[in-house]
């Protein structure tokens, strides 16, 4: 991680070229999904990116302001785990398809691994690692420990984040409407029944989350 | 005797605390100093051999470090030479990583590219040329199915359970009074636990290894890697205290994780590497490709007369997978004519491996289908068609039971469910417009045991550590373990820490087998009573003892205190023994293994579920809308913990049922649904809310603490409980999972 300490440019100011660049490639890196390897002309790319063309962005990150120099190809997600230690934000899967990276994007819950980082500028984010004060734990973190809403543990920052979220939305007032909108969020441990008796204990509860 | 409530104590989880505020760390979550990031380049042909590699783009991106692949390895030192001409590696050979240039199926890892960073790596990697010299593969089950054979490792043990088995009549069949045939088929299915496989390697000397790894057992990883690597066992260490689930994906060392550790070697860092999704259906094995065959045969009045189970699995070309398929069929019901069959064939794929209850989950899904036709064809309810031909004592071995409550389980989920609202006719049983099934299934799993070792240390503030190489990949051991020093010791549970998944902790078998109870909670029982047993006789040599003349039997530990039971109020503080002695702690280390019990018992854990389930009768759709599950498992330990083992069995189950499938596209030899879009597991709109039984009754044979596997049961006999509810609402028997809305049209 470079933090740097003067003079935050936005995204992108200098750096048209690049931007363009960086679409080509990612489109590129995704087209892994579908196609091995082989398939993929490495032709298309004349030069590869350098990394010194690094992007200068500012946000807020738990509440704690941050002034990042980033590799413009790095998700949130991987902003989070690999530069700056904020592990309790899970990967599951990195496609937007298992809800383990859900974090807040100035309040909304959104997938981080579907997130580029440099897309954040300005913005407030907050992880599992914000939930709570630091001593107090939140009260869904306290409902899913009552309600053994977890096994592995691995989900379970997601399934917070999104928890939160879906009693601040107003879709928390029954089992069925919590299942319906919690199903983003994949636990392959199947604590699912538990997961839900938190979050309407809590939601019936009236604790402010 | 049976708890729909959970009885106290029922401990929150230790770990809890940690895994709700993200602090718990997973293999991949170890902020090391210099930590480079590795990915994999992986073939893209399922069969053939490498003809060329070209890494020159991979290399000039800035940020790379190296590209490894067979022609710049630094070697395994376990591999034997290459040799020459290379030939292919013989069925017994793990897959060996950058050794030489064949490749043996799609996915298979060929080259690894380090990088600075994990943007780095992932962009060279995906500029990586590989060139292939292409041979046909031979990926298609059902095209090669003549093929299959008798595995050779099973062919040269005479004693392999997997040899042919006839009990009886093998010919009783054909003179059945009801004859019933069917052919059941169970495709590929991957474990996906939500944590992708990771591994953080670090050579800390040119002999001392380290690694922070998912794996389900770190004993046989250190053994593993130890070997490989020709390294003394201690030099290698590795970390694994928590790990965000694996169903059996990690009882194995896969060839990631020897590719990891080579890069570290290369790039003299510690190395990072993590498997992408797609990676995790490719890499790490599967439940196996299953066809089985059941011919059954019963009586008009309802008595099984004869079974015949063939099961062909599927497994590699360079290894032979074999897991339990058709051994159930063998002692579930009293048969007296048993035939069983089990066949492997080699295909060009990566190697099956164990999956949460291996074979079992494969071929009770068959047999209790095939219970069920039976039941249905017999006009017999298909709960007493089981009650009739339960087993009474294990007809396979001919021996007793340990122990075995399987008729109270029927009783207790069948009235609990409901089951006696049934109305036995397919379709004749509807709600709001949805047509209605119940369907049942019994669960049974085998009962291991291995030799554990646990330390228990007492401190002199009266806090008490205890140590084993066990792990807990989710179902909540250390919360387990930490009851049960608790009850031993009488020392309140939070000033107890169970420290686990560190290979230098004393020795403990990997979770899997749903042996981590059975041996690892027995050793941990044993540990603690012998340093009670420790610090009484350090106790009683205090001057003016209460406890100067107390037999161990006649003592009571309580609140962190000993006294004699007769006269509690007599109480000396563990903290005032090792005061008095100047000790800063007393420790104990101490092995718990099996006895001759096996030889005189047969040991399982049973259960039943009821399901039933709801199908739209325009679109087809099922959806399961209420499960009652009963298990028998001996002691339960803990019943929170439990409860969520086995509900997470049975949302396994109901994935297995409706949904998982592995679909590979032949012409290529690849697995084309490799990410959860493709892959469907089930998500919370899927899931009701599940009721969980236990007949909590200790087996007084299988160890001290007379608790059975629970991991394993919890998810046998789901889909086939499913598939019955369904054939029951809609009348159509599915006998080839997942059961997709195409096979109801
Ligand atoms: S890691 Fe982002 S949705 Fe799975
Ligand atoms: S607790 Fe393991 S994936 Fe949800």
């Amino acid at each position: 991680m470079d933090e740097f300490p003067d003079g935050v440019s936005r995204p992108g100011d200098d750096h048209q070229e690049d931007r363009r660049f960086f679409l080509k490639q990612s489109l590129a890196i995704a087209g892994l999904t579908f196609a091995p390897v082989s398939f993929l002309q490495a032709a298309e790319l004349d030069t590869p990116i350098d990394p010194a063309d690094k992007v200068k962005i500012a946000l807020t990150i738990n509440g704690t302001q941050r002034r990042l120099s980033i590799d413009p190809r790095s998700t949130l997600l991987d902003l989070l785990r690999e530069q700056l230690g904020l592990t309790g934000t899970k990967k599951g899967c990195d496609f937007g398809q298992c809800g383990a990276c859900t974090v807040h994007i100035d309040g909304q819950r959104t997938l981080s691994c579907l997130s580029f980082a440099v897309m954040q500028q300005g913005r407030k984010i907050t992880t599992v690692e914000g939930l709570s004060n630091g001593t107090q734990l939140h009260p869904l973190q306290e409902a899913f420990i009552k309600h053994d809403g977890f096994q592995c543990g691995y989900c379970t920052p997601g399934q917070l984040m999104s928890a939160v979220s879906c009693i601040r939305e107003g879709h928390a007032s029954s089992e069925a409407e919590i299942q319906e909108y919690m199903s983003g969020n994949l636990c392959r441990c199947g604590a699912y029944p538990n997961i839900v008796k938190a979050i309407l204990d809590v939601k019936t509860g009236g604790d402010p989350v | 005797m049976f708890n729909a409530k959970l009885p106290e104590p029922s401990l929150d989880r230790v770990d809890g605390r940690l895994k709700v505020t993200g602090t718990a760390t997973y293999s991949a979550e170890y902020p090391l100093e210099n930590l480079a990031h590795a990915v994999l380049v992986t073939s893209t042909i399922a069969k053939g051999r490498i003809t060329g590699l070209d890494f020159k783009l991979a290399e000039s991106v800035p940020g790379v470090l190296a590209v490894i692949s067979h022609l710049n390895s630094p070697g395994v030192p376990g591999y034997p030479p290459v040799k020459q001409p290379a030939e292919r590696a013989p069925i017994g050979t793990a897959l060996r990583v950058f050794y030489d240039d064949f490749v043996y199926f799609s996915g298979q890892p060929v080259a690894v590219v380090v990088a600075q960073t994990l943007e780095q790596a992932r962009h060279a990697a995906s500029l990586a040329q590989v060139n292939y010299q292409t041979e046909k593969h031979q990926t298609d089950f059902e095209a090669n199915v003549s093929k299959a054979a008798v595995a050779l490792s099973v062919q040269r043990n005479k004693t392999s359970p997997f040899q042919d088995y006839d009990r009886g009549n093998p010919d009783a069949i054909k003179t059945a009074d009801v004859k019933l045939e069917s052919t059941y088929v169970f495709p590929t299915q991957h474990h996906q636990p939500l944590e992708p496989h990771a591994i953080i390697a670090v050579w800390e000397t040119d002999d001392k290894l380290t690694i922070y790894d998912k794996n389900q057992g770190v004993k046989s990883a250190q053994g593993n890697l130890a070997s490989a690597f020709k390294l003394p066992r201690e030099n290698v260490q590795v970390n694994s205290p928590f790990i965000g689930g694996a169903f059996g994906s990690g009882i194995r060392v896969w060839p990631h994780t020897i590719a990891a550790v080579l890069a570290a070697k290369k790039v003299k860092r510690p190395v990072k590497l993590v498997l992408g999704r797609e990676l995790m259906q490719m890499s790490v094995g599967s439940r196996p490709f299953t066809v089985q065959k059941i011919a059954i045969g019963a009586s008009s009045d309802g008595k099984l007369t004869a079974i015949t189970h063939e099961g062909i699995g599927q497994t590699s070309t360079y290894e032979e997978h074999l897991e339990r398929t058709i051994l159930a069929t063998r002692a579930m019901y009293a048969c007296p004519n048993v035939s069983t069959r089990y066949r492997l064939l080699n295909l060009d794929v990566n190697t099956p491996t164990w999956m949460r209850g291996p074979g079992d989950a494969t071929g009770m899904f068959a047999l209790e289908s095939a219970l069920d036709e039976m039941a249905h064809e017999l006009k017999i309810d298909p709960l007493e068609f089981r009650i009739r031909n339960h087993a009474d004592t294990d007809p396979e071995r001919n021996l007793p039971w340990s122990a075995k409550t399987l008729k109270e389980c029927y009783r207790t989920g069948a009235e609990r469910f409901g089951w006696d609202k049934r109305t036995s006719e397919p379709r004749s049983m509807q709600a709001n417009g949805l047509l209605v099934g119940y369907g049942m299934a019994s669960s049974l799993y085998g009962f291991h045991r291995h030799p554990s070792k646990a330390k228990a240390v007492m401190r002199t503030d009266g806090s008490v550590v205890m140590q084993s190489a066990t792990m807990d990949i989710g179902p909540g051991t250390g919360t387990a373990m930490t009851q049960i020093a608790a009850k031993m010791l009488g020392v309140s549970p939070n000033k107890i820490r169970f420290d686990l998944g560190d290979s230098s902790l004393p020795d403990a078998p990997g979770q899997n087998g749903s042996a981590t109870i059975t041996s690892v909670g027995s050793a941990v029982h044993v540990a603690c009573e012998a340093l009670k047993k420790k610090l009484l006789t350090l106790a009683a040599a205090m001057p003016n003892s209460p406890l100067a003349n107390s037999r161990f039997e006649d003592i009571t530990a309580k609140t962190g205190r000993i006294f004699p039971t007769a006269n509690p109020s007599a109480s000396i503080s563990y903290a005032d023994i090792l005061k008095y002695h100047q000790l800063p702690q007393v420790e104990v280390t101490e092995e718990s293994k099996p006895g001759p019990e096996r030889d005189q018992y047969s040991m399982y854990s049973f259960g039943c579920h009821f399901v039933e389930v709801q199908v739209n009768p325009l679109t087809d759709e099922v959806r399961v809308s209420r499960v009652v599950t009963c298990a028998d498992v001996g002691k339960i330990i803990n019943y929170k913990t439990a409860r969520s083992q086995s509900i997470g069995g049975i949302v396994g189950g109901i994935g297995m049922a409706l949904m998982e499938e592995s679909v590979m596209d032949h012409r290529f030899g690849r697995y084309i649904n490799t990410d959860f879009a493709g892959y469907h597991i089930p998500v919370h709109a899927d899931i009701p809310q599940i009721e969980v039984y236990y007949v909590d009754q200790p087996d007084v044979y299988v160890n001290p603490i007379g608790s059975k596997g629970l991991g394993e049961i919890a998810i046998v006999g789901v889909a086939a409980a499913v598939a019955n509810a369904v054939f029951h609402a809609t009348g159509k028997r599915v006998r080839q999972l997942p059961i997709t809305v195409d096979k109801l049209v």
